[in-house]
């Protein structure tokens, strides 16, 4: 019983990973016909990750060097009075700025799409992107805003109470995404 | 962290980290063409200044204002307070317009634990007195480690009037909190008879201290201090006590000097050495905005208690 | 014909016995008297002790009967089991003639809580330059014979010295506050640690210590006697140490708050930080000094408790440190404080209670008819006190028209439960008679 309830459950394990952004990277290069005005933006601390590792493969793919930086979104979100105060992560901008390019931001996990509205807030007050776009290793559903992924790693079915946790060597030391069953409210 | 700023004794050290820190990755938001963050919207921040001090109003001001917070400035001349409105009264009107934070500048030394009593919101010293101002302490820490890196085993020397000085009091434990060692240097007269009970080092000597020291913070010496003979003279004072270039050769060539203004020139400090390159004194006005940023998000951008 | 039996009391903590009383003497004293008719107190289980006599009272009156009035501040005095209380000078006017002192000791028989006995200021409006009408005062119908200049240091020491002369003509004795004002311009609180870090400007122990020792020797050399108010310092204690083994006629009091605070109060407490319910004149010092004034207090350097209650309106505590009154009521709880701190710790018997805080204030004061044994023959004034109970301070039900205590939501030992002044009860079963 117990170890129904509590359940932790691999959905993308060790190379799982990988060849996910490997797939994103070939997408954004088709559909940004050949990434060659594109800035990607990770929202840390994972989504930063990840776009190091996308900016990687496009630079392998296709000769690119595409600029890659990080969004902080805590001081634009919505939910910051349910909480204690929380430490601030990084802003990195590319030096050529956003102006005038395609965004891609780029998170772990996509979910009730608070944290992209953010984004798009934070993005705002940096600069005028020509475009923005949304990539993001798993998106799990629930949405509560009117925000759609331009690129899924994975789409997961899951139910509202579960969690989803994103592992990855640079910081965890581990590659996978798990499952966690929630208790039944 | 606590609910309110009142000294800078009340940081633990992850606390002074986390202003730090923060402040860090806010000073990047200033150097950006918009400054201003939605944070702190539909939250008031009441400056309630009892004593002139624009510098240190306009700094409380700017902070909340880039976080987007609703500023209610109360200076106490030319309002009820000059009437003869208590302390007390004064709070419980702040109260009822829902302040969520009060920044209080008062002559009175512990008016913020007070004022803490009477309101539900924070309370951030901006200067009590003879006693703290917290804010100092930080955005001077602030900006030593952005010029020297940690403070774990720095050594800094704060200059002068120690006795009178609520940036000395604030400094003296915030950089004991972050693993600095403080030298202070003063005459006797300009020192807390208890003052070996401090953690702290003393000496009567700034030239002994000078090479050794990576920090020299000067501390403004009021001249009305010489009238009430704490020290014979601004000569005599300015003699042994002042920074000028010969002093300055002799620091080490990484140091750094810092005030935290309104400097009395020719005085405590050269003209020539607060313009030098070692000086931080207008960084330090910077910083300040940050670092005040740091400390209002940090107490009023998560959760109510 | 007895108008009270009061049974079984332990008079001076000692045996059960019975007191008889009759026509404001006690006519007898000892076991299984017959009541004749007369009322009965059961006294089981109280220490029966002599009505108390407080040196060092402010009763606000006249000029500041928002604090305090004569009428409240003796009901205070009554609960706290005083039969008699010195009203300090430092009122609006200021009792530095003949009609002001006789005005405030006729209040004082008016209300009838106990004696009022007026301190007549040492100097015209408390200015420390002109001697008042001392002879005029200690001439009138209150009698004067304490004069002080009270919150305010007599410190001209040629003013002194004259003061000092001049009432031996009459038995008087100057009751000092011994505060140097140039070392205490702008003082907070004790010079020290804590004040140090609080950034308060410092109360030097010797500002207080100076002027002891310049007073002791100056009544030393004119022959007059002294009487020391609230002494707050171990440094203090030495000096009088001294002075009384040269034989000089020297006394001196100490506060019930200064047996017990400490300065760190200031910094933390139960009520906060910076609360100026512990900003007092002198100034609460340390635990040594504490530990001083018990031990002078124990072996009689320091002659008497008084408690210096001062009331303040709510309003001048309710402030910033540095804008507050200082000052601290005390006439309520002052017994239940020298429990705690001289009784509790072994430093005094219930004998020496009454010792320290009857017979020898009335003493200082030359109070005729107070600070008597509880024996047959004595004027019935009388305090019982019940040591058994231990209780949270309530400051809502004192009888001072002030709220400045320092032992809010503090539990002290004791109660008063009855007091006797000439023969007639002013306090029954812990209320006003």
């Amino acid at each position: 019983m117990s170890d129904a309830r509590n359940a932790v459950r691999a959905v993308l394990e060790g190379p799982d990973i990988n060849r996910a952004l490997t797939r994103i990277a070939h997408e954004i290069i088709e559909r940004t016909k050949g990434a060659g005005n594109i800035v990607l933006l990770g929202i840390p601390t994972r989504g930063a990750t990840l776009a190091v590792r996308l900016g990687e493969r496009i630079a392998q793919f296709e000769g690119v060097k595409v600029p890659v930086g990080s969004l902080d979104i805590t001081m634009y979100r919505d939910d910051l009075r349910l909480r204690p105060a929380r430490p601030l992560g990084r802003t990195e901008l590319p030096a050529d700025g956003v102006d005038d390019r395609t965004v891609v931001l780029v998170d772990d996990v996509l979910f009730s799409g608070r944290t992209v509205r953010a984004a798009l807030d934070a993005l705002n007050d940096v600069g005028r992107p020509k475009a923005v776009q949304l990539a993001t290793l798993v998106d799990r559903g629930h949405r509560e805003l009117p925000i759609r992924a331009d690129y899924v790693g994975k789409n997961l079915p899951t139910a509202k109470s579960e969690q989803v946790k994103v592992f990855l060597e640079e910081i965890d030391g581990r590659e996978a995404v798990v499952l966690i069953k929630g208790e039944e409210k | 962290m606590k609910r309110h700023l009142i000294s800078a004794g009340d940081l633990t050290r992850q606390d002074a980290l986390l202003i730090l820190d923060t402040a860090d990755e806010l000073a990047r938001v200033s150097d950006r063409s918009i400054k201003k963050l939605p944070t702190l919207r539909g939250r008031t921040v009441v400056n309630l200044f009892f004593e002139d001090s624009t510098r240190t109003r306009i700094s409380f001001e700017a902070a909340a204002k880039r976080l987007s917070a609703d500023v209610i400035n109360f200076s106490a001349k030319g309002s009820s307070v000059s009437k003869g409105e208590s302390l007390k009264d004064t709070a419980l009107t702040l109260q009822a317009m829902g302040a969520d934070a009060v920044v209080i500048r008062h002559s009175a030394s512990g008016a913020p634990h007070r004022l803490a009593t009477w309101v539900d919101g924070s309370v951030v010293n901006a200067g009590d007195g003879t006693h703290e101002h917290p804010t100092q302490a930080l955005l001077d820490a602030f900006t030593m480690r952005r010029r020297l890196g940690a403070l774990d085993g720095r050594r800094i020397t704060i200059v002068g009037d120690v006795l009178h000085s609520r940036v000395a009091r604030s400094n003296v434990l915030l950089l004991n909190t972050l693993g600095a060692q403080v030298t202070l240097v003063a005459p006797p007269t300009l020192l807390p008879v208890t003052v070996d009970s401090w953690p702290c080092e003393v000496s009567y000597d700034l030239d002994a201290v000078l090479p050794k020291s990576d920090v020299i913070m000067m501390l403004r010496v009021q001249t009305e201090r010489m009238n009430a003979s704490y020290f014979p003279s601004a000569r005599e004072y300015s003699r042994r006590y002042g920074l000028d270039r010969d002093r300055l050769a002799k620091m080490a060539d990484d140091a750094i000097v810092m005030h935290p203004g309104p400097m009395n020139r020719g005085v405590e400090i050269a003209a020539e050495v607060a313009d030098s390159a070692r000086s931080t004194i207008v960084e330090q006005v910077a910083n300040g905005v940050t670092i005040r940023m740091a400390v209002l998000y940090l107490l009023l951008g998560g959760e109510t208690q | 014909m007895t108008d009270f039996i009061v049974r079984n009391a332990r008079i001076l903590g000692g045996e059960p016995a019975d007191i008889a009383i009759s026509g404001g003497l006690i006519a007898e004293v000892g076991r299984g008297l017959t009541a004749g008719g007369a009322s009965e107190f059961d006294a089981d289980g109280l220490v029966a002790l002599p009505g108390l006599v407080d040196l060092h009272t402010h009763l606000r009156e006249p000029g500041r009967e928002d604090a305090e009035t004569v009428a409240s501040g003796t009901r205070a005095a009554a609960l706290g089991g005083f039969t008699a209380v010195h009203a300090m000078a430092n009122t609006s006017p200021v009792a530095d003639t003949a009609g002001v002192v006789e005005q405030v000791w006729r209040l004082g028989q008016e209300a009838g809580h106990c004696e009022v006995r007026p301190v007549g200021a040492v100097t015209a409006g408390l200015n420390g330059e002109r001697l008042a009408e001392l002879g005029a005062m200690a001439d009138s119908a209150a009698g004067v014979r304490v004069f002080s200049d009270d919150g305010k240091c007599v410190s001209d020491a040629v003013v002194m010295r004259r003061a000092l002369e001049y009432v031996k003509a009459f038995d008087g004795v100057i009751a000092q506050h011994a505060q140097e004002p140039r070392l205490t311009e702008g003082a907070q609180m004790n010079e020290g640690a804590v004040s140090g870090r609080l950034g308060l400007v410092g109360w030097p122990a010797v500002a207080e210590e100076a002027i002891i020792a310049r007073d002791c020797l100056l009544a030393a050399h004119v022959g007059s006697r002294l009487h020391i108010c609230h002494v707050s310092t171990a440094g203090s204690v030495e000096i009088l140490r001294w002075a009384k083994s040269k034989g000089w006629n020297i006394t001196a009091e100490v506060t019930p708050h200064h047996l017990l605070l400490t300065d760190d109060l200031v910094e933390d407490s139960p009520v906060g930080s910076y609360n100026p319910i512990y900003k007092v004149n002198p100034p609460l010092r340390t635990r040594e000094d504490v530990e001083a004034l018990r031990a002078a207090l124990a072996d009689g350097t320091i002659d008497c408790v008084a408690t210096d209650h001062a009331p303040h309106p709510v309003e001048d505590k309710e402030t910033e440190w540095g804008a507050a009154a200082m000052g601290m009521i005390g006439l309520e709880t002052a017994l239940a404080v020298v429990h705690e701190a001289m009784v509790e710790t072994g430093l005094l018997d219930w004998a020496g209670v009454a010792d320290r805080m009857s017979y020898r204030p009335a003493r200082i004061g030359r109070v005729r008819g107070q600070g008597l044994p509880p024996t047959a023959g004595s004027p019935a004034n009388l305090t019982f006190y019940d040591p058994s109970v231990r209780d949270e301070v309530d400051p809502g039900g004192f009888a001072s028209k002030s709220r400045n205590t320092p032992y809010e939501g503090r539990t002290l030992p004791g109660r008063v439960v009855a007091t006797f002044l000439r023969g007639r009860p002013t306090v029954l079963e812990g209320k006003l008679a």
